[in-house]
């Protein structure tokens, strides 16, 4: 073979790349979308009234490999209700740092409070903004809920809550992907939103806002 | 010859194929255990008596119709038993059974305390079907209710297995909590108004009603502990940590005397929650509610982090680096030995730590003005009462240990005096108990009234009028047949020392009965701090102060010069507080006392701000450290390795528990006050001081006990009474700060009073009773009881009644009575 040839078959690689589907995104002005199943951050799911589905029960923290989630549970009362049932998580703690996005805690969660978002963009510029608690993994309040804490609004006792709950997808509908994650049913731009969500406000974006 | 016996005794019996020798009598689940072969269960305790109650331990016997519950089997020669390795016919008794108990149980592990450390989840993983045949509605109740302030049931989990009731009534004694009701509605519960139609609130919570009588026992918590789901919790630990997040460590308890085998779990550099430690020479699996749930003091926001010097231009306290606050010290005690230092140093301290109080004030300060004894410790009387205590527990105590639990287990006879088991021992009162309940111990108390503790122990009461103690020992025929039969023990509470002459004639009845004597302190650093020379006439290792070979014993093991350790016995903790108070002492070095123990408050305080020069040790703030002019933190017994000395003599090592704090141990600041004193005290490290103390030669001089005559007993007059008083296990003590909800567990406070006085002030059961002194009064409601005429009894340090502050008395003295609160027109016509 002679040189020529040869730099022309190399010329004829780089030219047919010119006809294919481009690979290279434009982020961060549009953001790839991930698959739907994508393991993305974690959401802690709501009752349709407001309440924490979470009831600090630590099952995702003894099933985490990584040991990055941390839970310190606490007693609901009837004037501090939190979730149905006795117990809250007063303290819900996931450390990004160590998460590896495995999935093992929202196969052990039993009330499925916890499920996991599309979120990717988790970079922050310190190591404590890593540790999310309640604040930023609590689902955000839909049209209907109420901030706890206050009384179950969906029955007498907690059982009204879970029987029937899973098969009933009304429950966690919309609560379960968050609406900064490109795919919401939920509009970001709800300024009731924002207020419950100030610190994570930053990386909301609307489709094509570039 | 035992062996030849041992094998009469012994029969031949065969488990799953395997031939196995056993005692006869012994339970087949206790044979198999051994063996290896684990056999589910949850009634079975070997501590408790069989039940076979909630049938989970099925086996197969040939030659038995039906699967029998081997923890109610006995073997018996040439038996054979099939367990559900081997049989099909248990293995099916088994997840039958289980099926069963899943059928009412609600399944709610995510929010159960239990959850993670569980033996029905075990048990259903081990033998359990995977799915469950039941499909209809499970038996509800209201979730969990509160049967005592600190106990919560939860009637859905529970598998009425009995244990926490065969505990409360074979164990503790307190038969507050039993089944109820019939078949399915068959609950254990406890005596509730409303759930026996009475009037009950409704809502389902124990003591509303005006019948309710809620679980409040002492000893409530080991029913948590054992109770094999999670039908009873404690409302401490309430969804606080599940088991895989806590670190266990073992620590010995660091309130009384009982010196029990605890274990610790923390979380993250904090105490969680306490259990009993499995110690068969100790306190076997069980510990009181104190030592199970008291542990928060720890915690308090009130805990002193830094050192604390008093500012000379402001004279307020302020934080200060370590090295400006030692150097503090250090200077103030260097100007203040000059005049005497006197060392005051509680009985909380570790056997490493009371050590190093006790060589420095003798290497540092050059006094024997050492005192561990923060209590009242005589009455006030003849000079010859004032070393009394001293001197017996120079004679009988300090290096003894003689006596042990076992010993007062096997024996056949106790006396009792000057303690009440139950509130100031309790693990020593359910040793009594256990041999008072199978009949091999006669328990006899020298009391001014049968306590409940006594009644449970089925004590014979030998009443006495506080102060007259010593001549019932003497002279009472009731007293010497107690200890007539060989092997009989004297049990000597520490409020004996209040008595004139009653610990010369307890040493006195020990010697001409051949009793064994022990003494029994109250606080868990009392024995180790008397043993390590932190009492005026005594030098570590019981020796005598007074005796040169005994000095110069210890001038070696310290290297200094013989001669230069103090030969005079130096003063108690009455005397030094009044030199103090007078002026006569140049400072005092305070370790963890609280003047509010001390025979006299208020002249413990003025003491302590009259003194010119004052050191405190410290754990949390306190009425030392607030008049103190250096204050040096020090940690508490969860941030520090060390020792305590049970009241056995017994040491009760253990290791720090929170290992990351930075806490420094008494011994370990001590040592650094002295080194800028130029001396090298070496208790830095508590391997060194346990080296140290060990390679200690044995004292050989032990000096004779005291000698001191009966006192006579005040004569109370007209609408007076001479006082009775001990501390209730649950009081108003430091330690059990913030713990609210186990105070809710403490036993009411009350002024008891004869019947006769009664009638004298036209009381009955409940009204209010007033008893008063020059110094102030107390109001408790009456209980009426079977006292000896002319004596009240309070207690110590509870809600409503600090007998030492309010009244300025202890025991023995004579207090005036009326019925009522303390009115203007009252108090005038009392003093009249």
């Amino acid at each position: 073979m002679n040189t020529l040839t040869g730099s022309f078959k190399g010329f004829g690689v780089t030219f047919a790349h010119m006809f294919r589907k481009v690979v290279t995104t434009d982020y961060p002005f549009s953001p790839p979308k991930p698959a739907p199943r994508y393991h993305g951050r974690h959401i802690l799911n709501r009752h349709p009234d407001g309440l924490e589905k979470c009831i600090g029960c630590e099952l995702c923290a003894w099933a985490c490999p990584a040991d990055a989630i941390y839970v310190e549970g606490g007693d609901n009362t009837d004037e501090q209700r939190f979730s149905p049932g006795e117990r809250y998580a007063k303290i819900y703690q996931i450390n990004y740092t160590r998460c590896i996005f495995c999935g093992l805690c929202i196969e052990a969660c039993p009330t499925r409070s916890l499920t996991m978002s599309n979120e990717y963009e988790l970079a922050r510029d310190s190591r404590q903004d890593l540790i999310f608690t309640k604040k930023e993994l609590l689902a955000p309040l839909l049209p209907g809920m109420e901030q706890p804490p206050h009384p179950m609004r969906l029955g007498e006792t907690d059982k009204d809550y879970y029987i029937g709950a899973l098969t009933n997808p009304g429950t966690s509908a919309g609560a379960e992907r968050a609406p900064w994650s490109d795919q919401g049913t939920h509009d970001a731009s709800d300024p009731a939103d924002h207020a419950s969500r100030p610190e994570t406000a930053g990386p909301v974006r609307k489709e094509g806002a570039a | 010859m035992t062996d030849v016996a041992k094998r009469a005794d012994t029969v031949t019996l065969t488990i799953d194929g395997v031939e196995v020798q056993a005692e006869k009598g012994e339970l087949v689940i206790r044979v198999a255990e051994r063996m290896g072969i684990a056999i589910p269960r949850f009634c079975d305790h070997p501590l408790l008596a069989p039940a076979g109650a909630c049938r989970q331990c099925l086996v197969e016997v040939e030659g038995q119709r039906k699967p029998v519950a081997s923890c109610t089997q006995t073997v018996a020669e040439g038996m054979v038993v099939k367990t559900q390795l081997s049989s099909p016919v248990a293995a099916k008794a088994q997840a039958g059974v289980m099926e069963l108990l899943l059928i009412n149980h609600p399944l709610d592990c995510p929010t159960c305390d239990k959850g993670g450390e569980c033996p029905l989840q075990n048990q259903a993983m081990s033998t359990g079907r995977a799915d469950s045949r039941f499909h209809e509605q499970k038996r509800e109740y209201e979730k969990p209710i509160h049967i005592s302030s600190q106990v919560l049931l939860d009637r859905e989990r529970c598998v009425l297995c009995q244990r926490c009731t065969r505990f409360s009534e074979e164990i503790a004694g307190d038969k507050f909590i039993d089944l109820m009701d019939r078949s399915s509605g068959e609950q254990i519960n406890v005596y509730r108004d409303d759930f026996f139609g009475g009037e009950g609130t409704g809502d389902g919570q124990v003591g509303e009603g005006a019948g309710d009588v809620p679980f409040n026992s002492y000893f409530s918590g080991n029913t948590v502990q054992i109770c094999p789901v999670g039908a009873l919790t404690g409302e401490q630990y309430r969804f606080r940590a599940r088991p895989f997040d806590l670190v266990s460590s073992p620590t010995t308890c660091e309130h009384c005397a009982a010196g029990c085998s605890m274990r610790a779990d923390h979380r993250r550099g904090k105490v969680l929650r306490r259990l009993a430690g499995d110690d068969p020479a100790v306190n076997e699996e069980w510990n009181c509610d104190k030592g199970r749930w008291g542990f928060r003091y720890a915690t308090a926001t009130d805990r002193i982090t830094a050192p604390l010097v008093r500012d000379p231009r402001t004279g307020q306290l302020r934080e200060a680096s370590w090295s400006e606050a030692l150097v503090a010290a250090a200077e103030g005690l260097r100007t203040a030995r000059q005049r005497g230092v006197g060392v005051l140093t509680g009985g909380r301290l570790t056997v490493e730590d009371a050590y190093a109080y006790a060589k420095f004030a003798r290497v540092v300060l050059g006094t024997n003005d050492i005192d561990f004894r923060a209590r009242p410790v005589r009455a006030s009387g003849s000079p010859a009462e004032i070393t009394e205590e001293a001197d017996f527990l120079a004679a009988a105590v300090a290096g003894i240990s003689d006596l042990t639990y076992a010993d007062v287990e096997s024996a056949p006879s106790a006396l009792i005096v000057g303690l009440e088991p139950e509130e100031e021992c309790p693990i020593l009162f359910l040793r009594l108990r256990k041999a008072a309940r199978r009949g091999t111990l006669a328990v006899t108390a020298v009391a001014p009234y049968l306590s409940r503790g006594f009644e449970k122990l089925a004590a014979a009461l030998v009443p006495a009028v506080p102060g007259d103690e010593a001549r019932l020992l003497g002279t009472d025929p009731a007293v010497a047949a107690a200890l007539s039969a060989p092997g009989s023990v004297l049990l000597v509470g520490e409020r004996l020392a209040t008595v004139p002459g009653g610990l010369s004639a307890a040493a006195a009845l020990a010697a001409r009965t051949g009793a064994r004597l022990a003494w029994v302190p109250r606080r868990a650093g009392d024995r180790g701090a008397l043993d390590t020379g932190c009492l005026p006439n005594l030098l570590p290792g019981g020796r005598p102060v007074s005796d040169p070979s005994a000095r110069a014993e210890l001038s070696i093991a310290w290297a200094v010069e013989t001669g230069t350790l103090p030969s005079k016995p130096g003063r108690d903790v009455d005397q030094i507080i009044a030199a103090a108070a007078g002026g006569a002492l140049g400072g005092l070095l305070v370790g963890a006392v609280d003047p509010g123990d001390l025979a006299d408050p208020a002249l413990a305080e003025q003491a302590l701000d009259a003194v010119p020069f004052l050191v405190s040790l410290e754990l949390r703030k306190s009425a030392v450290t607030e008049r103190a002019d250096v204050v040096l933190p020090v940690a508490p017994a969860v941030e520090k390795a060390g020792t305590y000395m049970d009241w056995e003599g017994r040491l009760r090592s253990f290791e720090t528990v929170l290992r990351d704090s930075t806490a420094m141990t008494d011994g370990r600041v001590l040592e650094a006050i002295a080194a800028l004193l130029e001396v090298s005290l070496n208790t830095g490290d508590v391997r060194s001081v346990r080296r140290e103390l060990g390679a200690m030669p044995a004292s050989s001089a032990r000096p004779e006990p005291p000698a001191v005559a009966a006192g006579a007993v005040a004569e109370p007059g007209e609408h007076a009474a001479v006082l009775a008083t001990w501390h209730q296990l649950l009081d108003l003590g430091t330690l059990l700060d913030g713990d609210e909800v186990l105070a809710g567990t403490a036993r009411p406070p009350v002024v008891r009073i004869g019947k006769e006085l009664a009638g004298q002030l036209r009381v009955t059961d409940g009204d209010p009773v007033t008893a008063r002194t020059g110094r102030g009064s107390v109001t408790l409601p009456a209980a009426i009881t079977d006292l000896p005429r002319q004596v009240v009894w309070l207690p110590t340090n509870s809600p409503g009644s600090a007998v030492r502050r309010d009244l300025g008395v202890t025991a023995g003295a004579v207090v005036r009575l009326s019925a009522g609160l303390p009115g203007p027109i009252l108090a005038e016509g009392a003093d009249r």
